[in-house]
């Protein structure tokens, strides 16, 4: 666990498991905006005066940068990035729109104009709405908690229609960014820019509304927010990954490179098992990724906060290096070995970890519902957790299934095997949708799930696990290898699939474990920095 | 036997063998009480009685113990009439029976869970049919057990609602010479359980998915069976189309095919599945697909095609030619309800079409005199005429009917114009069995007296508001058709106890029904009741004269009567009182009954052991302790309770108008 993400897992969940929401909005409120208007300020005026093409991924940083910002400005955490979105939110959306217009007359112009149209007049609408609240604000002060929660929730209501507008307008589009996928990354920005709108949208509505009531509330709202991020993100990976082909080895047979196209590196065991990757150069600490090493290093110095020392390094030169890169394992006689005959090379550095662990390296995870499946990547074991025990349809032969018809195929095709009937007949009423349903409406579904406007932090935390549960599903229908053949729009300096890192965020976490999706969020962020 | 032979005096019985007195006994089968009297002559008598008893159809469950102990030879157990049969009865049945059982009938019956069938399933390891239909609380773990009964081959699972794929897929393993299932309503059902039973049971004859959620799915591994000859499809509204295109051949072994109300299903469908489909002999198309030219082209193929059931179908005259001129040799046809019978198809599929045995034409309201004139010109054959409702068809019709139609045994005249004279050539017919002639005012006890001349095998009659027939024509009926079983003079409001008296010579009826005749007494209904031992189905609904002495009579007499509705009579509680000793009664309505009280009725439900459904006003609901219904529930009896008002009888003519009115 990086001691970085447990801090800001602290800010969080600080923040959202305030038992005594006046405090918090005296803390959010009282501060002198100048007082926090430190470095976060600065990007934030920077970023949101850039053009979106290439200002989208940065649009949202302003949030990530605030959950990593060191403890001293925490209080007034989740009120400095309203304040500063603030400005630029209209314009911001405006250029997004007419941005997103452009991308998208190529596919149905006439359609998606109306849309657009349909939701600028909303946000319009709904801007005066705020307005007004904001010229009545002496008033609302004085009056009770309960209508400002209502003005609140009326404009998060509106809010959340106009984000679901938005996504599903970016979801018509889905297909074509999928066929695009992997030259074009302007296509997953496109996703980016969602997020981009959506937050900085939540951001005034927040701001106007002046938090008359809890910050528990407002905190909830950013939670939202970072969902919506965070589920744009898996949708990114999700088509991706079925974009390219279902399993490790089916991916390495499908590619076919004639050996000597590329470039084989062999890591050693050593620096495959190795816990961190990123070591800070001042002192030392490890960082499993190198934008917490960036984010790392801000701290040593304000030379390290230019835009230049916090962007991806070497950009350039992995564009220019031509040559393609690919792994091979270090275990002499593997078949991922450059040694041997029909060498298959892994594409990724999380290829080879995850390919060394699985095959390699003993099983030391134990599930500790069944006690009997052993597993080397946490990863797996997670994956593996989430559905132990739920494989109910059952034979005569003791062997589970997750899926009723798989078991009467099987049944089909043994002799004597025979139905297995659970004792407690309640369960098999209740059982969980065909799968296949659930795979028809994924998309839909991570899309929508964490639009309702969840008025309250414990809410917000459990539309954050049901987002999990979402993810990861897919996950373990493929093989938990899908990941590892994310891409990210060609790059592989951080090859780290957002699914990884939730692992170690997930296990640390309680209720308030915002924590998961904001990674995500920001790793598709990442990404569409490159 | 030999013993007695010994040591008593010898009668005519002790030289005779025990197979010949089981050959008496087998013809001794027309009232059960006959054995019953037979058994109690002697010990000799009692014990070959016991010996020769194959089925039994017991009243009460509580007495299975001792009844199976004197039966040892009974192999196939009817529990209909016992609505409570509890585990412990199950485990009784099959420590008793053991291997001699081979069928046993729940359909009727509660209470039982899958512990007993366990049993049974194990004890019983020659059980080969078995019938749960209705078992609506049963559940998968029930069915696991039945699983246990390798030799079933006949098993009937209609309206066991909870019952899912697990407990369908355990009876696919578990019982694999099964050869007929019916799984209709089973809606927990699916293709994967339908699939399967498919795949391992290889021996299916007969299979009915009535109404089951199934799909194209599993229709593969079913036409796949290769004894398969009965499917029934009816209501799957998942199967289209499309579904049966996927389909290569159809099933060559099939002789019965129901899709009805499968909307989904056309003439394009129904070709793929008859393409190949050599064999079939019954088709019903209820409710389905229109009847046009290109439905007919579809059954080209089907060269030994008997029978076609179109129910409630829309026809056209081209699609009835058309199967006249591609069905080979129709035996029966049924276009009861279809819209567009014209005169035009009718005949022109008749004229084809000559040996034609049962034709249904219930409600086609647009054929006219052409159509019966030329159906029993050219299909002289027929022996089944229905067509209540044909309101175009004229008297002179009735008499081509009579004249030509010699064979007919069945004849459904209901609400039609035929008066004395149809009746006189209808009397021809002396094969005739079925004559309903309800709803026919212009029918008076003239017709009647030929109808009882004549027809001497006439089995059941219906005059259901004839309003002109009198105790003169029932007496002739009476005299004439010694066999009859079943008369309905419901709403013939001048029959008298002269009626009843004379119908008392009828030695088979079971079923009466008098409802709304007010010159009726008790004294006719005693009659009946001393005449008629095998009474069964009783219905004095508004016969207002009818009081408690009725009741004691047919309580002294009538010990078979099953179903009796006693609504608006004069029968108070005394009356009920003195149904309760008739063992048999299951069935009661008792509505608007002015002489009873709560306290009366208590006593009276209490005493029915056997009931099991009881039709009565609402307002006794709160009079009576809600313990005593859910005791009597406990007992297996369902309550309907019913809130209408007292009805005044209306005029005969002015029923009619009303009736006329609603058809409009």
């Amino acid at each position: 666990m990086d001691p970085e993400e447990s801090l800001c897992a602290n800010t969080w969940a600080r923040s959202c498991s305030s038992s005594t929401p006046r405090n918090e909005i005296q803390t959010n409120i009282s501060p002198d905006p100048s007082s926090f208007a430190n470095f976060s300020m600065l990007h934030n005026q920077q970023k949101w005066e850039n053009p979106p093409v290439s200002g989208y991924g940065i649009r949202t940083e302003p949030s990530f940068q605030e959950f990593n910002q060191p403890s001293g400005t925490q209080s007034a955490l989740p009120c400095s990035t309203h304040n500063q979105i603030k400005i630029p939110d209209r314009e911001n959306c405006q250029v997004n729109e007419t941005l997103l217009t452009k991308k998208l007359q190529e596919w149905d112009p006439r359609v998606m104009l109306n849309n657009l149209s349909f939701l600028e007049e909303k946000i319009h609408q709904l801007q005066e709405l705020v307005q007004l609240l904001v010229s009545r604000r002496g008033q609302v002060l004085g009056r009770s908690d309960e209508l400002a929660a209502q003005q609140q929730q009326l404009i998060t209501a509106d809010l959340t229609s106009i984000i679901v507008q938005l996504i599903s307008t970016a979801g018509s589009l889905l297909p074509n960014v999928k066929n695009t996928l992997t030259t074009a990354t302007p296509s997953v920005g496109q996703l980016g820019q969602l997020n981009g709108v959506a937050f900085p949208s939540g951001g005034v509505l927040n701001n106007d509304s002046k938090m008359q009531n809890n910050g528990g509330n407002k905190v909830s709202d950013q939670s939202n927010q970072i969902d919506l991020t965070g589920s744009c993100g898996t949708e990114q990976n999700y088509n991706m990954e079925e974009h390219e082909s279902k399993d490790e080895d089916d991916m390495e047979e499908g590619e076919n490179l004639p050996p000597g196209s590329y470039e084989i590196l062999q890591l050693e065991k050593e620096e495959i098992l190795a816990p961190h990757t990123h070591f800070c150069t001042i002192c030392g600490k490890g960082f499993k990724r190198d934008a917490n090493l960036r984010m790392h290093m801000r701290g040593h110095g304000d030379e390290y906060k230019t835009p230049a020392a916090l962007a991806k390094p070497n950009k350039e030169s992995s564009s220019e290096a031509m040559l393609i890169k690919r792994y091979s394992c270090p275990f002499a006689g593997c078949k991922r070995n450059k040694d041997h005959k029909k060498f298959q090379p892994l594409k990724t550095i999380l290829c080879v970890k995850n390919h060394y662990k699985r095959t390699h390296c003993d099983k030391s995870y134990i599930c500790s519902r069944c006690n009997t499946k052993k597993f080397s990547v946490i990863a797996d074991l997670k994956t593996h957790e989430k559905h132990c025990g739920k494989d109910k349809w059952l034979c005569s032969c003791g062997t589970t299934f997750s899926r009723k018809d798989k078991l009467f195929g099987h049944i089909a095709l043994f002799q004597g095997h025979t139905p297995a009937i659970p004792s407690d007949e309640t369960k098999g009423l209740a059982g969980p949708p065909d799968r296949e349903d659930r795979e028809a409406t994924y998309n839909v579904g991570s899309i929508n799930f964490n639009f309702g406007s969840n008025p309250t932090s414990v809410n917000g935390a459990q539309n954050i696990v049901d987002v999990k549960g979402n993810v990861d599903d897919p996950s373990s229908y493929f093989s938990p290898l899908n990941f590892d053949t994310c891409n990210f729009g060609g790059f592989h300096e951080f090859p780290r699939s957002p699914f990884e890192d939730s692992d170690t965020s997930f296990a640390f976490l309680s209720p308030g474990s915002f924590n998961y999706t904001r990674k995500t969020g920001g790793e598709s962020n990442y990404n569409n920095l490159e | 036997m030999k013993k007695q032979k010994g040591s008593q005096t010898f009668g005519p019985f002790d030289v005779l063998s025990e197979d010949l007195v089981f050959t008496i006994l087998d013809l001794l089968n027309l009232n059960p009480l006959d054995k019953k009297s037979f058994s109690l002559v002697c010990k000799a008598f009692y014990a070959i009685e016991a010996k020769h008893r194959k089925t039994l159809k017991p009243l009460r469950s509580e007495h299975l113990p001792t009844v199976l102990k004197r039966y040892p030879f009974v192999n196939h157990l009817d529990l209909s009439l016992c609505p409570r049969v509890t585990d412990d009865s199950l485990n009784v049945i099959a420590n008793a029976c053991k291997s001699t059982l081979c069928g046993i009938d729940l359909s009727r019956s509660k209470s039982f869970s899958g512990t007993g069938l366990l049993s049974l399933a194990i004890n019983c390891n020659n059980l080969v049919e078995l019938d749960l239909s209705n078992a609506t609380e049963l559940k998968d773990t029930a069915i696991a057990s039945v699983a246990q009964a390798k030799n079933l081959e006949s098993l009937r699972l209609g309206r066991c609602k909870l019952i899912t794929d697990m407990g369908i897929g355990c009876i696919a393993v578990g019982c694999r010479k099964l050869r007929l299932i019916s799984l209709k309503w089973c809606v927990g059902v699916s293709d994967l359980g339908v699939d399967l039973i498919a795949i391992k049971c290889k021996e299916i004859r007969s299979l009915d998915l009535s109404y089951l959620p199934i799909t194209e799915k599993c229709l593969p591994s079913i036409l796949k069976l290769q004894y398969l000859e009965d499917l029934v499809l009816e209501g799957c509204f998942g199967i289209d189309d499309d579904s049966l295109g996927i389909l290569k051949h159809g099933c060559k072994t099939l002789k019965k095919l129901d899709v009805s109300g499968c909307q989904n299903i056309t003439h394009t469908g129904l070709s793929l599945l008859t393409s190949e489909s050599g064999c079939l002999q019954q088709l019903t198309l209820s409710h389905g697909c229109p009847v046009t030219l290109s439905l007919a082209d579809s059954l080209n193929k089907l060269s030994m095609l008997q029978s076609i059931i179109l129910d409630g179908c829309l026809v056209t005259s081209a699609g009835l030619k058309a199967i006249g001129n591609r069905c080979m040799s129709l035996r029966e046809l049924s276009l009861s309800k279809c819209l567009g019978v014209t005169d035009e198809g009718l005949s022109s599929l008749v004229s084809k079409q000559k040996d034609l045995r049962k034709l249904d034409i219930t409600c086609c309201r647009k054929i006219t005199d052409v159509s019966i004139s030329n159906i029993t010109n050219l299909c002289t054959s027929l022996t089944s005429l229905r067509m209540e409702s044909c309101i175009l068809v004229h008297r002179k019709s009735f008499v081509l009917i009579g004249q030509r139609c010699h064979s007919l045994e069945e004849l459904d005249l209901t609400d039609n114009e035929i008066g004395n004279e149809g009746l006189k050539f209808i009397s021809r017919c002396s094969k005739l069995s079925s004559l309903k002639i309800g709803i026919c005012m212009n029918v008076t006890d003239m017709g009647l007296s030929h109808v009882g001349m004549s027809c001497s095998k006439l089995v059941e009659l219906d005059l259901y508001r004839c309003t002109g027939v009198t105790d003169l024509g029932i007496s002739a009926i009476a005299c004439g058709c010694p066999g009859l079983t079943m008369i309905n003079m419901a709403y013939c409001t001048d029959i008298t106890n002269d009626s009843l008296i004379s119908l008392s010579k009828c030695l088979k009826l079971n079923t009466l029904e008098i409802r709304g005749c007010p010159l009726v007494t008790s004294l006719g209904l005693a009659a009946i009741a001393m005449g008629c031992k095998l009474l069964r189905w009783l219905d004095i609904k508004k016969c207002h004269n009818i009081d408690d002495t009725g009741m004691i009579s047919l309580a002294k007499y009538s010990q078979n009567l099953r179903q009796i509705n006693l609504s608006y009579s004069s029968v108070t509680d005394v009356g009920l009182l003195s149904l309760a000793s008739i063992s048999c009664l299951q069935i009661l309505t008792i509505l608007h009954l002015k002489g009873l009280t709560p306290r009366g009725l208590a006593t009276a439900l209490l005493a029915c052991g056997g009931l099991i459904k009881v039709k009565m006003h609402a307002s006794f609901r709160a009079l009576l302790p809600e313990r005593l219904f859910k005791h009597l529930e406990a007992r297996g009896c369902v309550f309907q309770w019913r809130d209408k008002m007292f009805q005044a009888e209306l005029d005969p003519k002015c029923w009619k108008l009303q009736l006329e009115d609603m058809v409009q």
